[in-house]
């Protein structure tokens, strides 16, 4: 057990501070929709020169070229959230691993730099009305036509795509495959004819997710990673980058720290919420469940800076980490009492509504990436070793 | 930076594993609970052997002088085997009570014995947390006067660590007091009623202005409590999921079915990040003072929440089953029940943790 850094990530801590210092006044504001600002461009510019963003892209695409290090990336994430700064990007965190590792180099040379610059955004055209969690199910049919293909369907829960430069979506180009290996994974610009971007309002009253309909959309034959009927592996790559960020114990922890201000702030009858011993006992007891998943979260790293695949601790950060930041958002809406349903610009709002969007989307979050129900088959059947359900055609 | 067990430890915990896993068998419990003697002598003497009384006794006095997360290990080890033998009252709370508080004479008298395994020692706490009934203890020229309940190991005692009502800690030869067993829902470990009546008693000089040693004590003793909790819990998912794959129903062994299954992940889900907690509370017991209590609070406190919670889902998931004797899971869910109310119920731990951090 050694909690201590060495020497070469202390220099790295304090050289990280020091650039925080003088150049944190700099960033964007935390919460930008849309396209990237002129300033964020600048700013995410910044951050490559000095290797706090695409820190481990290499450097002929654009990236900063270091060696990749779990303890440096997680040293980049705890200063970011301590110093209040927006932190920079790396492109897409599904898109840009996934051509870095499977993409041909013409692939790499033409999406990387762009999109890591947030010069190209991304949207992901994955799941479909019909294929939620049985995404393999996916209909969005391409078929090959001379030397392009033709795609016709549907996507649904589009984060961004009415923002998006490019899309990069699972369509079915092998009908008569299993579902699994019928599957290919193509990536074309968002204003390609025959797309249709509809938003889709969401319970926060902001359009989050889009509808998109491909209509006898022409992408050229070569815009395909891996090859025809590999789309599903190639996903799974692009998910598995994304299941580890769902649940970060570091902002889970800055949120709790937010909460116990509110309570000591807030006061209701004359009397602080804090000094009220059925609200502190809650906000105690979230605070036991929160240091866990942060210890958890340091065993899983370190697991991780020793190239050792950590099991267990891992497959369970999505489930608990978004049920936590679920009921965080809760008691801090608990805690406002009717202060926390004041909505929109409304008198009295706090934090400018900032905890009752986090009460809805944090919701969205435990459905999205693996539903909560997804996520317990897949700690049951892969982590613990519980059999699988017998398939319905099977049963008849 | 590395948040894991280094190669000596993972050892140290195989070895005792180990030898509890060949030794402490489920007939060894079953004769325990049925002689309401929960120290069993053979078990001790084994234990020993492999250093576990002597895990905190300085090498001066003829321990091996490792640290908290050690004996969180071992305590997490006795408690996946629900082991019937005195460690975290004997080997933990005594000597850290006599490292911060005893005389150089009391410490060569009792650390050696200790570190031996020589000795059973009781600990009665409750005059500073959880007094009831008519608990209450009064020192007064070198005598106690009154009663403790929930004293740790009490029945098996040879000497007992007692807080008096201004947290002063006392030595007390156990054959000089009344001792009345208080049977438990949990018979793999010994509490008693002790009644003092002008007994002779042995302060502990360091704590006769300062809390401390008491506080120290308490919180070592929550981590181990915290430790065996989550030993009993590992052991009741482990056999939860074994009968989730060999059970059937419906032509399907249960663990297929989606509502098992979920049972299984969520147990998985919720005690798996506490093996991380119960180290780092260790860990700060160990080198970090700072975080020390609080962390102690919340290790016990948590433990006890998702202890309770497993206990409960480990037996649904064996069905009818879960709740006969012929299987014996109750022992490890009594285990469970038992660890969480000694030395503090979560909901008075937190208050305690609200109060470590100045919310009060």
């Amino acid at each position: 057990m050694d909690l201590a850094y060495n020497q070469q990530y202390t220099e790295f801590r304090d050289e990280l501070r020091s650039f925080l210092e003088t150049h944190g006044s700099e960033s964007p504001p935390a919460h930008e929709r849309g396209k990237p600002s002129s300033q964020a461009v600048a700013w995410q510019q910044k951050l490559i020169e000095h290797g706090y963003a695409a820190r481990t892209i290499p450097k002929e695409y654009g990236g900063y070229g270091a060696e990749p290090d779990i303890l440096e990336a997680h040293i980049i994430a705890e200063e970011f959230a301590r110093a209040g700064v927006r932190m920079g990007h790396n492109g897409d965190n599904r898109l840009v691993p996934t051509v870095l590792e499977l993409g041909t180099e013409e692939q790499k040379q033409w999406l990387i730099p762009p999109s890591i610059r947030g010069e190209m955004n991304w949207c992901q055209g994955y799941s479909e009305p019909g294929s939620g969690s049985d995404l393999a199910s996916l209909t969005t049919k391409a078929e090959l036509d001379g030397d392009e293909w033709v795609i016709n369907g549907q996507k649904i829960w589009t984060s961004g795509a009415q923002h998006a430069d490019m899309i990069f979506c699972l369509v079915r180009t092998e009908p008569d495959a299993p579902k699994h290996n019928g599957i290919s994974y193509l990536i074309f610009t968002m204003d390609t004819p025959g797309i249709d971007v509809r938003p889709l309002v969401t319970m926060t009253g902001e359009a989050i997710f889009n509808e998109v309909f491909f209509t006898d959309v022409r992408v050229p034959k070569d815009q395909i990673v891996g090859q025809r009927g590999e789309g599903w592996f190639v996903a799974n790559n692009t998910l598995k980058h994304e299941r580890g960020g769902l649940g970060d114990p570091n902002q889970a922890e800055s949120r709790f720290h937010d909460i116990v201000e509110i309570m000591k702030r807030e006061t209701i009858d004359g009397q602080r919420l804090i000094d009220n011993p059925v609200y502190r006992d809650r906000l105690l007891k979230l605070q036991g469940k929160m240091l866990a998943m942060k210890f958890n979260g340091m065993r899983v790293l370190s697991h991780f800076a020793k190239d050792e695949e950590p099991g267990l601790p891992r497959w369970i950060v999505k489930l608990n980490g978004c049920e936590l930041n679920h009921q965080m958002a809760n008691m801090a809406i608990d805690a406002l009492g009717e202060l926390g349903v004041l909505y929109d610009d409304s008198a009295h709002l706090r934090d400018g509504g900032m905890w009752q969007q986090r009460y809805m989307l944090d919701l969205g979050l435990i459905i999205g990436g693996g539903t909560a129900q997804i996520q317990k088959n897949m700690i049951g059947e892969r982590a613990l070793g519980l059999p699988k359900e017998p398939k319905y055609e099977q049963q008849a | 930076m590395d948040f894991a067990l280094t190669e000596e430890q993972r050892m140290l915990q195989d070895s005792v594993s180990g030898y509890l896993t060949n030794t402490c068998s489920i007939e060894i419990i079953r004769e325990a609970a049925a002689a309401g003697q929960a120290h069993n002598t053979m078990l001790a003497q084994g234990l020993a052997g492999l250093g576990v009384t002597s895990i905190l006794v300085p090498e001066d006095f003829g321990g091996v002088g490792l640290g908290f997360l050690e004996a969180a290990l071992i305590s997490e080890s006795l408690g996946a085997v629900a082991a019937p033998v005195s460690f975290t009252s004997t080997a933990v709370m005594a000597p850290v009570a006599l490292l911060n508080a005893g005389s150089e004479e009391q410490q060569e008298a009792h650390l050696p014995r200790i570190a031996a395994g020589a000795a059973v020692y009781g600990v009665a706490v409750t005059e500073q947390i959880g007094r009831r009934d008519s608990d209450g203890i009064q020192a007064a020229d070198g005598k106690l006067q009154g009663q403790a309940m929930f004293v740790l190991e009490g029945m098996d005692a040879d000497q007992i660590i007692v807080a008096d009502s201004i947290g002063a800690l006392y030595l007390v030869d156990a054959t000089e007091v009344k001792k009345t067993a208080l049977k438990t829902i949990d018979r793999t470990r010994s509490v008693a009623k002790i009644e003092f009546s002008n007994t002779p008693a042995e302060l502990l000089p360091g704590s006769a202005s300062s809390r401390e040693p008491l506080l120290a004590m308490i919180d070592a003793g929550r981590v181990m409590l915290a430790a065996d909790t989550l030993g009993a819990g590992q052991k009741m998912v482990k056999d939860s999921i074994a009968y989730a794959k060999e059970r059937r129903q419906f032509n399907r062994v249960i663990g297929s079915f989606q509502a098992v299954k979920h049972m299984c992940a969520e147990m998985a889900a919720e005690l798996e990040p506490c093996r991380a907690m119960v180290w780092y509370a260790a860990h700060a017991l160990d080198a970090m003072p700072d975080e020390a209590r609080l962390m102690a609070c919340h290790a016990k406190a948590h433990l006890s929440e998702v202890g309770q919670f497993v206990a409960r889902t480990a037996t649904e998931v064996h069905g009818g089953m879960g709740m006969t004797d012929l299987l014996g899971l109750h022992y490890w869910f009594k285990r469970i029940g038992l660890d969480r109310q000694l030395l503090g119920a979560p909901e008075l731990v937190r208050e305690e943790a609200a109060l470590a951090q100045g919310w009060l």
